[in-house]
Formats: structure tokens, sequence, C-alpha cells
């Protein structure tokens, strides 16, 4: 898409505010519309966007595939590690109250901002990591036969 | 909330019922950080085994017909999600994460024959997934929890099956028929918990069990129950529905193989049980039809039908997936008989079978690793030259018969025991025919094995230790269960009568 | 039948139509691509009939206010099952791209993804192996 100046101009300007978008919608998700899973998605939009523009080299330089699969691995663990955190302090699992005692509505909040924020790293790599694989395929039909 | 109510002070025993799924599930991420196949070969078997001990102990706890009940994220039930461990899913928790810790050390040598190394901590990973699921499918108390886990476990499954590709590219289209398959049985469980949410309010089975009971004529009650028969039917490979399954073990890799015939439709069987016997009441009229006119049929069908396929299959693994078939249809047998002896036979069936089928579908793997496919053809006079991998497929051939003195023989005797109470001799009658069958099919491998003169121009030598331990173990268990029913028939006895007694209560 | 029943249900009737279709798609079309559609159709129906159960007559989304004071005269649609569905759709997400995945591997092997000229190639590989490892009751019985 070499040629296509407004398309790469626009996915330039656009970039930045879908990303920021995406931590405003992560970190309002706690008592607000929004949460991991939605600003996961938006922020993995971020990245196909720009992969899908100036191609897939690009992209994956900023995003490399090998840091893809670790940070859904990572998303993973820091949600199953709030759990586990939880049972280390003699509670059931994922009970965020158990986090502080004194003040459980504020124990509550870190709990899910946590959990979120595991959520949506792995929903924003997931997400990038099924794009990658689809677009590192070899085209069966190349660009002039479109 | 009190800060007894947020501080329970829980031991380390009051949190079995979590850990038992929650290990197998932060296993699964570490494999992929660490990205180092012997790392993740390790972690997958520690966390499979501590599975097995959890579960374990929590059989001897609720062997007396105790319940233990786990509040996630400190959420009472009905509101929050329950984990409730009564004596039927810590014997069938007991199975899964039994079979599968037997399972991985075998799957090392296994899967470096069959998948390329790059894709070894993938595998790993995916199986980690898989077992999460099932353990999740059978420990919640909780019905949309339930898909949930089932999906987990499914979806990992579609790709553990897909990885066969290497060896035959049909894996690929096997994985796509389960896949459209089995997405569309659990999107039929969605729609029959959406019918019950919407009747009763509840997604809690025991809540749901309550309501439920004063509700026999509400048509919604009996359109959900319609649509949970038919997803699970799916799932578990009732029948007409089964068919995703001969492809799907035909080509997965012999681990994955191994691993679902034993645990992924037992775990679906489960549900089944669950949902007819403590969900809903087993008296109720269409139920009781369903079970009557619907279950029975189809199970002596498949006893029959999917047993007479499977004499003429010359492709070992194709044959054994058959079987596996008609063996469901024991434990559908067992079920629609709605008594005590009926549903504790098809859980019992459910633990022989699940370690009888996990033997032979092992011993093919070892089989195609030295000779490279298990068609018969590749097989003849192994019996000389594999003695003691051979030796394994007799004993699970003869479980997989009713042989008294293995384990199939115990299940066996109990469903046609079953039968007799409810005067069904002609039941009884078929059960034994239907054996009769396997005889056949049995034999006919086994004469390949041990008559046919053997291929002298090759040398093959037995598969390493790490396989043949792991299969021994189980074929062993084989022998071992079918003499010492303490264990089984007392579980499954309890099992059926904590589920018969209003269920989860 | 009155009109007050047809049009009072009507989100079952368009929840059992939209069902249909997809099953329809999935159970009829041969296209692999297409089949995958029609799974989604029909996951779709059933999370539109999930989330046409927790609306509320004169029901508003069920957001608290910020300083969290709960006017009671408020009526809150439920919002349980939307929690489900978003559950539900993650699952759907997750096998759509599990299947298409699937789709490119078997283009890749097989050149097609009609499911006759797959089955085709198939029981020819069938009939292959059937001549050369002895007669079977073949193919997807």
């Amino acid at each position: 898409m070499r040629h296509h100046l407004l398309l790469r101009v626009i996915t330039k300007l656009l970039v930045g505010p879908i990303l920021i978008f995406a931590l405003y919608v992560q970190f309002h998700g706690e008592y607000s519309p929004g949460g991991g899973f939605q600003a996961g998605a938006i922020f993995a939009v971020a990245f196909i966007l720009f992969g899908i523009v100036f191609g897939l080299d690009k992209v994956q330089e900023v995003f490399p595939p090998w840091l893809v699969h670790k940070l859904s691995a990572v998303g993973v663990l820091l949600y199953a590690g709030t759990g586990v955190y939880s049972l280390m302090l003699n509670s059931t699992y994922l009970n965020y109250s158990s986090f502080s005692p004194s003040n459980p509505i504020s124990g509550q909040h870190w709990g899910i901002i946590l959990v979120e924020l595991g959520v949506g790293i792995t929903v924003a790599s997931v997400m990038v990591a099924i794009y990658y694989a689809f677009a590192a395929r070899p085209p069966v039909i190349n660009d002039e036969e479109w | 909330m009190d800060s007894a109510a947020i501080l329970p002070g829980l031991s380390i025993i009051d949190q079995l019922p979590l850990l038992a799924v929650v290990l197998p599930m932060l296993a699964a991420p570490l494999c992929v950080l660490f990205g180092n196949r012997h790392i993740a070969w390790l972690l997958a078997f520690l966390a499979s085994l501590f599975s097995f001990l959890f579960s374990f102990h929590m059989l001897l706890q609720v062997m007396d017909g105790d319940v233990l009940s786990y509040h996630l994220g400190g959420w009472a039930p009905p509101m929050g999600i329950e984990y409730r461990i009564d004596a039927a899913n810590a014997f069938v928790l007991m199975l899964i994460s039994g079979i599968s810790t037997v399972i991985l050390p075998y799957a090392r040598r296994s899967i470096a024959y069959e998948i390329t190394k790059v894709s070894h901590t993938l595998f790993y990973c995916c199986y980690l997934l898989c077992l999460t699921g099932l353990l999740g499918v059978v420990a919640t108390g909780d019905a949309f929890n339930v898909f949930v886990f089932l999906e987990i476990s499914a979806l990992s499954t579609y790709v553990l099956v897909a990885m066969g590709a290497e060896r035959d590219r049909r894996a690929l289209t096997a994985a796509y028929d389960y896949l459209i398959m089995g997405t569309i049985g659990a999107t039929f469980f969605v729609i029959g918990i959406g019918f019950l949410y919407s009747v009763t309010g509840t997604l809690n089975m025991v809540d749901m069990a309550e309501r439920i009971s004063t509700l026999e004529d509400n048509r919604t009650v009996q359109a959900g129950f319609a649509f949970i028969v038919v997803g699970m039917g799916l799932k578990a490979a009732i029948y007409p529905l089964h068919l995703w399954l001969p492809g799907s073990y035909t080509y997965a890799p012999s681990v994955v193989t191994a691993f679902l015939a034993a645990t992924a439709t037992k775990a679906a069987i489960y549900v089944l049980i669950r949902f007819m016997f403590s969900v809903f009441q087993p008296e109720f009229i269409f139920e009781l039809h369903t079970f009557k006119w619907i279950l029975m049929p189809l199970a002596i069908l498949a006893m029959f039908a999917a047993s007479l396929i499977a004499v003429f299959q010359t492709d070992l693994k194709r044959l054994l997936a058959y079987s596996s078939v008609a063996q469901v249809g024991y434990m559908i047998l067992g079920i629609s008989l709605a008594s005590k002896t009926g549903l504790s036979a098809a859980i019992i069936h459910l633990f022989n079978h699940g370690i009888t089928k996990a033997v032979l579908f092992m011993v093919v793997g070892a089989f195609l690793m030295r000779v490279g496919g298990s068609f018969t053809k590749y097989l003849n006079g192994l019996g000389k030259q594999m003695p003691i991998t051979c030796a394994a497929f007799v004993v699970g051939g003869l479980s997989l018969i009713g042989v008294p003195g293995t384990a199939g023989f115990i299940s066996k005797w109990v469903l046609i025991d079953a039968a007799l109470q409810k005067d069904l001799w002609w039941l009884a009658v078929l059960i034994v025919l239907s054996s009769l069958l396997a005889v056949i099919y049995v034999w006919k491998v086994v004469e390949v094995l041990y008559m046919k003169q053997p291929d002298e121009t090759r040398v093959l030598k037995e598969v390493p230790y790490s396989m043949l331990v792991p299969m021994w173990v189980l074929a062993i268990a084989c022998i071992y269960f079918g003499f010492d029913t303490d264990l089984t028939l007392r579980s499954a006895t309890v099992a059926a009568e904590s589920l018969l007694s209003g269920g989860i209560k | 039948m009155t009109l007050d029943f047809i049009l009072g249900h009507l989100n079952y009737w368009l929840f059992i139509i939209l069902m249909m279709i997809g099953f329809y798609i999935v159970v009829a079309r041969g296209n692999y691509i297409k089949k995958i559609v029609g799974l989604n159709i029909f996951q779709a129906a059933v999370f539109m009939f999930y989330i046409s159960l927790s609306k509320v007559e004169g029901g508003t989304a069920p957001i608290f206010p910020i300083d969290m004071n709960i006017d009671p005269q408020v009526v809150y649609s439920n919002p349980l099952p939307h929690v489900l569905i978003l559950t539900a759709i993650v699952v759907g997400i997750a096998t759509t791209s599990l299947g298409l995945a699937l789709i490119v591997r078997i283009r890749e092997e097989y050149g097609t993804i009609e499911e006759d000229e797959i089955l085709e190639i198939e029981s020819k590989l069938q009939s292959d192996e059937n001549s050369t490892e002895g007669a079977s009751m073949g193919g997807r019985a």
C-alpha cells in the first residue's frame, strides 16, 4: 500500500489516539463500562491497522512475534497470579478483599485492576497473534490478480 | 463484610478443590513463558501429579457422603461460582488427573516421534489447558462455568488433534469436523442453560435443582432438558452423534488419542449424569420417557452397530475408536436404567473403560513408533518382536471384552446386575452378545499379533522404558481393579447414591 | 395464537429464525468458510437470546453513578446475561479463529476448501489405503 498516501497519513494520526483510548477503557473498566477485554481488542486494533497499512514487517519490528507469545502468557499469569496471591493470604481464590483486610473496598479495586490488566494484556496479544498467524501465510492469490 | 468473611483463614486442605483445577491452568502459561520443551514437560507432569494427589485426597474426604464446597472470590453461592465436590466428581477428577499423570511420561518419547520439536512446548501448553478444562467441567457447581471449561478443553483438543497433520493431513479435516460438531454441541448446551436460567433465574446447580423440582410440566424446562441432552450427547459421542470421533481419534497423535479416549468423553458423560440426576429430577415423566425411548435404544444400537463397524476395520486406531463409541453405549445404557445400580454401573464403567482404552491406545502409539503404521498389515507377528508391548495389548483387550479377573468384567457385571434388577433379562442377554462382538475384534488383532508370520527383514526392539512403564502401570491397574473392587465399586455406589438423593445437596 | 402472543414473543421468534438460518448453513453448505459463517450466525442467535432475556421493561443500563448514590426509583436491566455472553463471545471468537486457521492449513494441504472435493480426495486416499493395507469399512461411516 505504498502509494496510498492518505491511508498512511491517517493511520499514523490514528494509531496514537487508538492506543490512548484503549488505555482509557482499560483503566476505567473497574466501575464503568469497559475493562480488559474491550481494551485489549482496541489496543490490538492499533497494531493490526498499522500492520495492514505499513506491512507485516514494519509492525513486527515494533511488536515482535516472540513478545506477542510471551505477553499472552504473562497476561494469564497475572490473572491467575492475583488469585494465587489471595490464596497465600489464606483466603479463597480471587478474593480481592483479602488484599487489604482493613479496607476491603480498596482491596476489591486493586484486585479487579490487576485482573483486568491481565485480561487486557492477553486479549491484545492474542488478537495480534491471530493477525500475525494469518498474515504471515504466503498468499495464494498475489496482489496483481485482485 | 465482617473480617471473618474476608479472611476465613483457609488451610491448604480447604483449597484442594480449587488447586486441583488451577495448577494445570497456572502451568500452561508458564510453559509458554519458559519456552523450553523439557521444562514444559516437567511443569505439565508436576501439575498433573499434584492434581491427582489432591483429587485422591478429596475422594477420601467425600467417600462417606460429605460434600466439599469452595466459594470462588469469597462470593457465597447461589450468587457466586461454587466448586462443589461430592463422591461423583471426586471420582471422575481422580480418573482424569490420574490418567493424565500416567500418560505424560509416555508422551515424552511418543510425541518426539510424532511431532516436530518446535511444537513440543505448545503441545504441553494445549495439553495442560485441555486438562484444566476437563477438571474444571467436573469440579464446578455452576452451570455456565461448565460451558466455559468445556470450551477451554474443546478448543485445546481441536489443536491437539490437528497436530496429527504432520503424519497424516486428514487430521486437519478431522479436527475441523470435530470443531464444527463440538461447537454445535456446546452451543446447544448453552441454549439449554439459557432456558433453565430464564425459568429459574439461577445458574448454581443446587439452587437450580431446587427450583426445577416443582416445575415438571414447564415446557421451557423440558426444552432445556432436550437441548442439554443433545448438546452433551454430541460431546459424549452417543451413537448417532459420534461422527466426529473416529476421525479425530484415528488421526490425532497417539498420546492425544489415549488421553482423549480416556477422559474427554468421560467428562461429557459426567455432565450428562449430573444434569439428568441432580439438576433435573429423574422421576420427571419427560425424563423417564427419554431414558426409555431414546437413550436405551440408542445405547443398544451403539453397542451393536459400532462394535460391528469396529470388527471390519483394518486400522487398529480406527478399530479402537469405534470400540469407544460402543463402550459409550454401555455407559448410556447404565444411565438409561435410571436406578442406583444402573448409575453406579455407568460410573464404574466410565472409570474402567478409561484405564482400559488408555492402555490400548498407548500400545497403538508404541506400535506406531516402531513399525510406522497402525494398519493390521504392519502388525504381523509383532507378538514375538515386541512381547512386552503386545502383552499389554492382550491385558487391555481382555478388559475391553470383560473377561473375569479384569476391570472390564466388574463394570459389565454391575451393568447386567442392574438390568436383572429391572427384570430386563433380554437386556442382559444383549449385553453379553455385544461383548461377543468385542471378542471378535480383539481376537482379530491378537491373531495378527501372535499367529501371523513376522516380517523377518525388520529388526524391532521394544519401546523405551518411559513408554513401557506407564503402559504397564495402567495394564496392571486393569487387572488390579478386576480383583480389588473396594475403591471403584464403593466410590461408584456412593456417587450414585449422592446423585440420586436429590443430587448435589 | 393471538397477535399479542406473536408480538409479545418477538425476541424468541427472531432467535429461532436466526438460529435456524445459522444451523441450516452449517449443515447444508459445503464450503468450509461458509460453515464457519453459519456457526457464527448460530452462536449470535444464542447471544441475542440471552441478551433479550435480561431486558427489564423500562430498565436502564446497570451502571452505578460514580458517587454510588443509587436511586431506588431507577430500574436496572439484569447485567448477569451480559457478562455470560461476553464470555461466550470470547469463546466464539476463539472458535472462529481456530476454525479459520484450520481452513488455511486445509487449503495448503488439499488445495481446496470445498467439502465434496475434500471428501473425494479423502475417499481416494482411503481406497488407496484399502488396496495396499487390506479392505476396511472405510471413511466416515
